[in-house]
């Protein structure tokens, strides 16, 4: 494979690409051609079932690594498997169709995600050059360190501020907008912001937030406003501790799409009645939207919520491009990866077992609240 | 990538316009009953500033993209009118600049050499994993999916190291597994997305799949269609919509990203947003280069998405976002 990969890379991208594609389309076709004919009865279709299911395996291990033992290995459990298979509680090819179905993804996900968090949970207890164990060492490194401390901090602050902002900027929006004239226009313009990358953000913020010495002209708008309103230029991005909340403005800038989109859908499925009957009982208008509008888009509310907090906790590319986390500004997803840099795996694996950690209750909850919906129905 | 429950909501555009339409009718019937909330003066006001500060930093980066260099240094582009000068000459700058490998306009093409393999990659597989889920009888698959589900909770920042360490050395917990590929061209971007995607793509196309109604589903077993040919005429055009959603945000992940980007992408294989990275570090007060490079490597997300906002909206609504 890595014959095959190195071939790839010599070409031009635009024929690499047309060349992967073409090749793991086929693939699939592939797959899908032997899924087809694997039921079917009949001499021929029994030979042509029996060669995939021995060469398939054969085929997989001589792309990764040329082991005659693994090879035989897999011929021989390619060939009980055509015996199960012939034997299957749905008929002959069954079991066969199965395996062609799942096993891209589900070997994929194995190798890509279920082995590495374990191993990374594994070498969060172990030294920077993994070879040593040396228990909570690397946690007790992090949380005995001012600078560490603050990092997990900053990460809680990011969490608590950005989806409560957005989201309730995103709900007041679109609630303005509802029904009114070019409706889709408005969207439009809060909604942009979802398509650019954290990166192109982050330049663009920065440009807002650029400072000049007193006296001369401001190029970044938010300091120009500080000088006509007759205060001194600010450098935004360095005064402590309210730097880490003009990184969060950048994330709070780009989600509030993202929750306006959704709760102006949600909205709209409020039904009219409810809205009117509100109305018969004289309710003004901020009572109808407290009573009636926000207890009916609850499920959506939970799910910006969600989606955006998960989102803050991860933040990486916001920091990296923004500040790098100087001036204390750092979060866990931006220290796990300067760590990585520094080769100190061990506690860069920490940073990440951490972070794992802090998202696991968001979704537990949110996993709960599917659950309860489930039931409702 | 992020666990999330999908949201029961009306899910076209179109049908939306239509309930709202229908909406309207409805408030002139009642004299306006429930409109007049709506319309209110103040609200829309302050649609009106929430929109125009939403759309300021933008817009701003936009204008100084195409000033002269000496004007960006010197005076804001809110004075434009003032200083009027304009010019081209910053992208073809920024499209030279970069670092000893590769320069903007190489990573750019880099850009989608990445992304598009690893948009069909993942979704194809997922398509694959989201019909046996949806279609296909076997013990455990609740199980199995839920566990696929869960996946999610994973933050990628946890497979990253391992991950790295399979592709340059080829092992696992330190056993050879397979050949190391580790530094040729683009093969361990295009794999580390596509498994990080296959979560979140194999639940919402399972989403989509499963809606098909069962009785068209039945009726071409009956005329003897296996499950390949259910797949391939079948499943594959009816959800052909779903899938492009589900592509335009993979798309736009794949393009967006930064941190696997770092980690997978040396040299000169690196996306834009990597080299826009390296350039606000190293050239942060080079106003006429950051503003020109970022709007390059804004420009193909905006168009996908000005172009496709439809799909884009439906698969929001689906029930997803990564993060």
């Amino acid at each position: 494979m890595s014959d095959f990969f190195r071939w790839l890379s010599t070409l031009n991208p635009w024929l690499e690409i047309i060349v992967i594609v073409g090749i793991f389309l086929a693939v699939v076709g592939l797959i899908l051609f032997f899924i087809e004919i694997a039921p079917r009865k009949g001499r021929m279709y029994t030979i042509i079932r029996l060669i995939a299911c021995v060469l398939g395996p054969v085929l997989v291990l001589f792309l990764l690594q040329s082991w005659v033992e693994a090879m035989i290995a897999a011929a021989v459990l390619g060939l009980l498997f055509f015996f199960l298979d012939k034997r299957a509680r749905d008929g002959a090819g069954s079991l066969f169709q199965l395996f062609g179905f799942l096993t891209p993804a589900i070997v994929l996900l194995a190798i890509g995600l279920i082995v590495p968090t374990i191993q990374t949970t594994v070498q969060a207890f172990m030294n920077s050059r993994g070879n040593t164990f040396v228990g909570f060492e690397n946690f007790a490194w992090i949380f005995t360190q001012p600078a560490n401390v603050r990092i997990v901090i900053n990460t809680i602050v990011w969490v608590l501020v950005a989806p409560i902002i957005s989201t309730i900027a995103g709900l007041a929006y679109a609630y303005f907008i509802d029904k009114s004239r070019g409706e889709r226009y408005y969207k439009i313009l809060v909604f942009m912001p979802m398509a650019i990358s954290f990166v192109g953000a982050s330049i663009i913020w920065r440009f807002m937030y650029t400072v000049r010495p007193a006296g001369s002209n401001q190029i970044g708008f938010l300091n120009q406003i500080i000088v006509w309103f007759g205060g001194q230029p600010l450098n935004f991005l360095a005064v402590e501790p309210w730097n880490t909340l003009f990184l969060i403005v950048v994330l709070i800038w780009i989600q509030t799409g993202f929750a306006m989109v959704i709760l102006s859908a949600a909205i709209k499925g409020v039904p009219t009645e409810q809205l009117e009957a509100a109305e018969l009982d004289g309710t003004n208008a901020w009572q109808k939207f407290i009573n009636v509008v926000v207890p009916g888009i609850r499920p959506a509310l939970i799910v910006v919520l969600t989606t955006i907090s998960i989102a803050s906790l991860k933040v990486f590319d916001i920091v990296r491009t923004m500040t790098a986390g100087a001036n204390n500004t750092s979060v866990l997803a931006n220290e796990m990866y300067t760590q990585f840099r520094s080769f100190e795996a061990g506690r860069s694996a920490a940073f990440a077992v951490i972070l794992f950690i802090l998202v696991l209750p968001i979704v537990i909850y949110n996993a709960v609240q599917l659950k309860k919906q489930r039931e409702v129905r | 990538m992020s666990a999330v429950m999908p949201v029961d909501l009306p899910i076209d555009e179109e049908g939306q316009d239509e309930l709202s339409r229908g909406a309207r009718r409805a408030d002139k019937i009642q004299l306006g009953a429930t409109k007049r909330k709506l319309s209110s003066p103040w609200a829309t006001a302050a649609a009106l500033i929430i929109a125009v500060l939403w759309t300021i930093p933008t817009f701003g980066l936009l204008i100084s993209s195409f000033r002269p260099r000496e004007l960006i240094q010197t005076t804001g582009w809110w004075t434009v009118f003032e200083n009027w000068g304009w010019t081209l000459d910053n992208y073809s700058t920024a499209l030279q600049t970069g670092n000893s490998q590769l320069n903007m306009a190489g990573a750019f093409v880099n850009s989608f050499a990445i992304t598009i393999p690893a948009t069909v990659i993942p979704i194809s597989i997922a398509l694959l994993a989201a019909y046996a889920f949806a279609w296909m009888d076997f013990r455990g698959k609740d199980t199995l999916f839920i566990l696929v589900f869960a996946l999610q909770i994973v933050p990628i920042q946890m497979a990253l190291i391992p991950l790295l360490q399979l592709f340059s050395q080829g092992t696992i917990f330190g056993f050879p597994v397979i050949e190391a590929f580790g530094s040729f061209g683009y093969a361990q971007v295009w794999i580390a997305h596509t498994i990080f995607a296959l979560p979140l793509t194999i639940y919402l196309l399972h989403n989509f799949v499963s809606e098909i109604p069962r009785e068209v589903i039945e009726a071409a077993r009956v005329d003897g269609a296996g499950h390949g040919q259910i797949f391939f005429r079948l499943i594959l055009p009816l959800t052909m919509p779903a899938i492009a959603s589900v592509a335009i945000f993979q798309f736009l992940w794949v393009w967006n990203d930064l941190l696997v980007a770092l980690i997978f992408a040396d040299g000169n294989v690196a996306p834009i947003t990597k080299l826009l990275a390296e350039m606000t570090g190293s050239r942060g007060q080079d106003w006429h280069l950051l503003t020109a490079g970022a709007f390059i490597a804004l420009v193909v997300p905006l168009v996908v998405f000005l172009s496709l906002q439809r799909f884009f909206v439906r698969g929001l609504l689906a029930g997803s976002t990564k993060g």
